[in-house]
C-alpha cells in the first residue's frame, strides 16, 4: 500500500484555489449517467448528496435510521466556527487554520486545515441563504460567541440546536433534490459490505432493515459520510445506532484506517449514574463562556457547594491555565478534571464530577441574560439530573465524544480505494489528535458542499464511457453471501449473554484502560481482555428473531461484532504511539507539570493501518507530516 | 420501583396487534424510560422472547426519533419531554403504564412501537426548502434579519419531526409540523420569494398523505415535546389564503 495524500503543489494560500480552477470536469451530459453512493445522512453525507444531486449525478442516500434527518449530527449544540471576523478581533483564515493546526497537536495536515478554514466563510453564506435561522444581533447582523482553544469570538449558533438546524438546512436541500427525481434516499437500510472489483469501490450490499431482504446498489463512486465510532466505549455521547461497522468494511476491503486511537473525551457532560445507563449526556462546550469550573480544595470536602466558601474553592482551569482559564481545548480541561478527580477531589455521589458553576455569570449579567444564552441546555439538565443549575452548580464528568481517527483519505477525500470516498466524522480528519469545539460541524459542511463535489470530479471523469455497472457481478455475488452468512452466523449461535452484555464489557475495558490516560500496561492488559472477548461472543450471544424482519437486536449485534475488532486496533495504535499528543495520553510521557509530551522526532505522522487478516495485527504505513507554515512548538494555553 | 406494563405488540404491518403485560422489578428511579425499556428487553431475551421493537437514536431530545404514546399522550404525562428525556421517577412505584406506538393511518405500524413517519419526508420534499443551489449563496451578513423575526422562526425550526402532534391529534392532522416549517422559512427574508408556493405545495402533499383536517382543539400543542406554538397554524393560514388568493393559475 502506497499512501500519497496528493497535496497539490504551490504556496499554502494559493492550493485550492489552483487546484479546484484545474481540476478534471465532467460535463452535465455526463453527470447524467454516473451513479454516486452516499452512505450516511448527517452534515457531510446530506450536504454532499445535495450538491452531487444539484450538480446532475445520480445520488442515492443511505441511512439506517427511519429519516436522513434523525442523523447524530442533529445533536450537535453549540456552534460552528468560521473566519469571517465579523467582530473585528483580530480574526482571519490564517488564525482559524492556526488554532486548528495547534488545538490538534500537530498532527493534522496544514494544506487540508488551511482548505477546511479557507471554506469556512462559505458555509455560513450557504447556511443563511437555506434559512438556517442563526442567532442574531438587534441591527439584524449575526451573533458570535467563542469557543474552546481560542481567542477571538467566531463561532455561529443557533440556540443550543445548531447542529439541529445545519443538518435541517442540510436535509431539505436534499428532499429538494429527491422531490426533483435527482437523489434516492434509502431509510432504514444499513451498509453491511462494500464491494470492490479491479481495485475500485463499485457498489454496496445494503440490509433493508424493515424486510431484511439483502440489496445490491452499484456506482460509479461510494461516498461514506457514517460518522464516528465513540460507541466503541459502549458509553458516549454519540447516538445508540452510532457505529463503524461501514467504514470498517471498507477497512476490510483495503482502505487504510488512519490513526484510530484519537479519540475525543469531552469535559462537559453529564456523570454516569447506573449500570443500566445507555449513554452519556453532553452539555455544550458553549457553557464554559459563563460556567466557571471548580472543586474544593480540600479532599473529601463533602459540604454542599453553596456552604463552601470562595477561599477553599480550586478554579483549577483557571488557576493552571490563566491565558485561557476555563477555555482551554477540551483534552486538556479532561485531563485536568480527572486528575483533580483522581486526587480525591471530585464531587457528587461517586466523586467522578466537578462543579461547572454559573452563579457569578448570573450576578453579573442577570438571569434573563443566562437563560437567552442557555435555556434549553439548562432544562435539559434539570430534566435528567432534576437539579436545578440556575440555583445550584452543575456537575459534570467527561465522556467519550468524538473520534478524531477513521478512513484515511487524501487531499481529495479518496480513500486508498478508488472510487471510495469518506467525508466528516469518519475520515481520519483535519483535527489531528484533538478537535476544537465547533469545528466539527464545519468539517462536515466544508466536505459535502464545497470540497468533494469538487474533487470527485477528477475520479468520475474518467468513467463517463462506462455506463452503468451491473450488480451481477460475481463480486456482488461474493459480497451478498458473505454478508448472509454472517448474519446466519449470528443468529445461530443462541447463547447466552446479550448483545448489549458484550458491548457494556468491551466499553468497561476500553474506558479503563484505553482511555484518558493509557499506558503500555493498561493496553497490554486490555489487548488480551477484548481478544478473550471477542472469542466469547462468537460462542455466548444470543440474537432473537430470524434475519427476514425488522431485527434491531440483528443490527446491534452487527455493529458490536466489528467494534470488538475495532478495539484491537485502536489499541494497537495507542500502544505503537510513544508519545503523548492531543486526546492520546500515555503515562509514560508528559512533562513535569503533567502536560502531554510530543515527540516529533519519532512521531510526526499519521499511522495509517493496513488490513492483513482476521488474526494478524494490521500492517502500519506512515505518512509524514511536513510543517511548512506552522513552526510545531509545545502547545501551551498558560 | 416496580411497574406493570402494558405494551402493544405487532409483529408487523399485516398483523392485528394485541396488548402483552410484562412486570418489572427493581428498576431505579432515575433510570430514563427508554433504559427502563432496555431492561425490559434483556429480560426478554434471556427468556427466549422476543424483544419489543422501538425506535429511538439519540436519547437527549433531539433526533425525533422515539416515539411512544404512554398512558394515552404522546411521549408521555410531562409537558415539553421526549420519551427518552423522561425519567421513571415521574411514575408512583408499583403503578401500570400503557405504551402504544403512534396510531394515525398516515403512520402504518411497522412492528410493535415502530411506525412508517415518511409522509414527513414527502411533504418535505414538496416545498419545505430554500431553492438555493451550493455555492451561489450571497454573503452573510447581506441578508439582514430583524432578531425578532430570527428568534421567530427559530421556534418554529427547533420542530423535531417526531410526529407527536399527529398522535396527538383526533384527527391525525400533520398541520403543527407543516406549521412550523412554513412558519420558519416565511418568517425569512430569504423565504420569501417561494412563499406561496411552498405553502400550497406542502399543504397539497399533507392531503395527499392521508393526514386530518384541523380543528383546533390544540392537542399538538400540548403534546409536542419542543413547545412549537399552535399560533404557527394561524400564520399557515393566513400564508395559504393569500396564497389561494394570490395565485395566477
Amino acid at each position: 500500500m502506497k499512501l500519497d495524500p496528493k497535496i497539490p503543489p504551490g504556496d499554502l494560500e494559493s492550493k485550492w484555489t489552483r487546484y479546484r480552477s484545474t481540476v478534471k470536469l465532467v460535463s452535465p451530459a455526463n453527470k447524467r449517467k454516473l451513479d454516486v453512493l452516499v452512505v450516511g445522512s448527517g452534515l457531510a453525507g446530506a450536504s454532499a448528496a445535495a450538491s452531487l444531486a444539484e450538480l446532475g449525478y445520480r445520488v442515492k442516500v443511505f441511512c439506517f435510521q427511519d429519516s436522513p434527518r434523525r442523523a447524530h449530527s442533529i445533536a450537535a449544540q453549540g456552534g460552528i466556527n468560521a473566519a469571517k471576523n465579523y467582530r473585528n478581533d483580530g480574526d482571519s483564515v490564517y488564525r482559524l487554520f492556526y488554532d486548528t493546526i495547534k488545538g490538534g497537536d500537530y498532527r493534522s495536515r496544514e494544506a487540508n486545515v488551511y482548505r477546511l478554514a479557507e471554506v469556512s466563510s462559505n458555509i455560513i453564506d450557504q447556511c443563511v441563504a437555506q434559512g438556517v435561522p442563526f442567532a442574531r444581533e438587534y441591527g439584524g447582523v449575526l451573533a458570535n460567541r467563542s469557543f474552546g482553544g481560542t481567542q477571538v469570538e467566531r463561532t455561529f449558533y443557533a440556540r443550543g440546536q445548531t447542529g439541529q438546524q445545519l443538518l435541517l438546512g442540510a436535509y431539505q436541500a436534499l428532499q429538494r433534490q429527491v422531490g426533483q427525481g435527482n437523489a434516492q434516499v434509502f431509510p432504514r437500510h444499513e451498509m453491511l459490505e462494500l464491494v470492490v472489483r479491479d481495485g475500485r469501490a463499485i457498489g454496496i450490499i445494503a440490509r433493508n432493515l424493515v424486510t431484511g431482504e439483502l440489496e445490491r446498489h452499484s456506482g460509479h463512486a461510494v461516498v461514506l459520510a457514517t460518522g464516528g465510532y465513540g460507541n466503541v466505549f459502549y458509553l458516549s455521547t454519540n447516538a445508540m445506532g452510532c457505529n463503524v461497522t461501514a467504514i470498517w468494511k471498507a477497512y476490510k476491503k483495503g482502505a487504510a484506517f488512519g490513526n484510530p486511537c484519537f479519540t475525543q473525551i469531552h469535559p462537559t457532560c453529564l456523570p454516569q449514574h447506573g449500570s443500566y445507563q445507555s449513554k452519556l449526556t453532553l452539555m455544550s462546550e458553549s457553557l464554559r463562556n459563563d460556567g466557571r469550573v471548580w472543586v474544593p480544595k480540600h479532599k473529601g470536602d463533602k459540604r454542599r457547594p453553596a456552604d463552601i466558601p470562595e477561599s477553599e474553592r480550586d478554579y483549577f482551569l483557571e488557576r493552571k491555565y490563566p491565558a485561557f482559564g476555563n477555555l482551554v481545548p477540551r483534552d486538556i480541561a479532561s485531563r485536568a478534571v480527572k486528575e483533580v478527580c483522581d486526587e480525591g477531589r471530585g464531587v457528587g455521589p461517586t466523586g467522578l464530577a466537578v462543579y461547572l458553576d454559573f452563579s457569578d455569570a448570573i450576578r453579573r449579567l442577570g438571569r434573563s441574560v443566562i437563560e437567552a444564552r442557555y435555556g434549553n441546555l439548562f432544562e435539559m439538565y434539570e430534566k435528567i439530573t432534576g437539579d436545578n443549575p440556575y440555583e445550584t452548580p452543575m456537575m459534570i464528568y467527561p465522556a467519550v465524544h468524538y473520534t478524531m481517527g477513521g478512513l484515511w483519505v487524501d487531499y481529495q477525500l479518496s480513500t486508498t480505494i478508488p472510487g471510495l470516498y469518506a467525508i466528516g466524522e469518519c475520515n481520519f480528519s483535519d483535527h489531528g489528535a484533538n478537535r476544537l469545539g465547533a469545528s466539527a460541524l464545519m468539517q462536515g459542511l466544508a466536505d459535502g458542499y464545497f470540497i468533494l463535489p469538487y474533487t470527485i470530479g477528477e475520479y468520475l471523469s474518467g468513467l463517463i464511457r462506462t455506463g452503468s455497472i451491473p450488480t451481477t457481478y460475481s463480486e456482488f455475488d461474493a459480497a451478498e453471501r458473505d454478508v448472509a452468512q454472517r448474519i446466519e452466523r449470528l443468529l445461530s449461535i443462541k447463547g447466552a449473554y446479550t448483545v448489549d452484555h458484550f458491548h457494556r464489557e468491551l466499553g468497561k475495558i476500553m474506558w479503563d484502560h484505553c482511555g484518558m490516560a493509557r499506558s503500555r500496561q493498561s493496553l497490554e492488559y486490555a489487548a488480551g481482555e477484548v481478544k478473550k472477548l471477542r472469542e466469547a461472543f462468537w460462542h455466548e450471544v444470543r440474537v432473537p428473531g430470524t434475519a427476514y424482519e425488522l431485527n434491531p437486536e440483528l443490527e446491534k449485534a452487527g455493529r458490536v461484532a466489528d467494534f470488538l475488532e475495532l478495539a484491537a486496533l485502536i489499541i494497537q495504535d495507542a500502544l505503537h504511539r510513544e508519545e503523548s499528543c492531543g486526546g492520546h495520553f500515555r503515562v509514560e510521557y508528559q512533562t513535569e507539570d503533567g502536560e502531554a509530551l510530543r515527540r516529533d522526532d519519532e512521531f510526526m505522522y499519521v499511522a495509517a493501518f493496513e488490513f492483513a487478516g482476521e488474526e494478524a495485527p494490521a500492517i502500519l504505513h506512515k505518512e509524514p507530516l511536513k510543517y511548512e507554515v506552522v513552526t510545531p512548538s509545545q502547545r501551551s494555553y498558560k | 420501583m416496580r411497574v406493570t406494563l402494558k405494551v402493544w405488540r405487532q409483529k408487523n404491518a399485516q398483523d392485528k396487534g394485541r396488548f402483552e403485560t410484562y412486570e418489572l422489578d427493581h428498576i431505579d428511579e432515575h433510570a430514563s424510560f427508554l433504559e427502563m425499556f432496555d431492561v425490559l428487553n434483556e429480560k426478554l431475551i434471556k427468556e427466549g422472547k422476543d424483544p419489543v421493537a422501538f425506535d429511538h437514536d439519540c436519547r437527549e431530545g433531539i433526533c425525533g426519533m422515539c416515539s411512544m404514546v404512554i398512558n394515552g399522550r404522546p411521549h408521555g404525562p410531562l409537558p415539553r419531554t421526549t420519551t427518552c428525556q423522561l425519567h421513571m421517577r415521574h411514575f408512583r412505584d408499583g403503578e401500570t403504564i400503557v405504551v402504544e406506538p403512534w396510531r394515525a393511518g398516515a403512520f402504518p405500524v411497522i412492528k410493535d412501537l415502530v411506525v412508517d413517519r415518511s409522509a414527513f419526508d414527502r411533504i418535505i420534499a414538496a416545498g419545505g426548502f430554500i431553492s438555493v443551489n451550493t455555492g451561489q449563496a450571497v454573503e452573510a451578513n447581506s441578508i439582514l434579519v430583524p432578531k425578532e423575526n430570527a428568534d421567530k422562526a427559530m421556534s418554529a425550526a427547533e420542530c423535531i419531526g417526531c410526529g407527536a402532534c399527529v398522535a396527538a391529534c383526533k384527527n391525525a392532522s400533520a398541520m403543527l409540523f407543516v406549521a412550523a416549517k412554513v412558519s420558519h422559512l416565511a418568517l425569512l427574508p430569504q423565504g420569501q420569494p417561494e412563499r406561496y408556493r411552498r405553502v400550497r405545495n406542502m399543504v397539497a402533499q399533507m392531503d395527499k398523505e392521508g393526514f386530518g383536517a384541523c380543528t383546533n382543539t390544540n392537542a399538538c400543542e400540548a403534546a409536542c415535546p419542543k413547545g412549537i406554538s399552535v399560533a404557527n397554524i394561524a400564520r399557515m393560514n393566513r400564508e395559504y389564503l393569500r396564497a389561494t388568493l394570490l395565485a395566477e393559475d
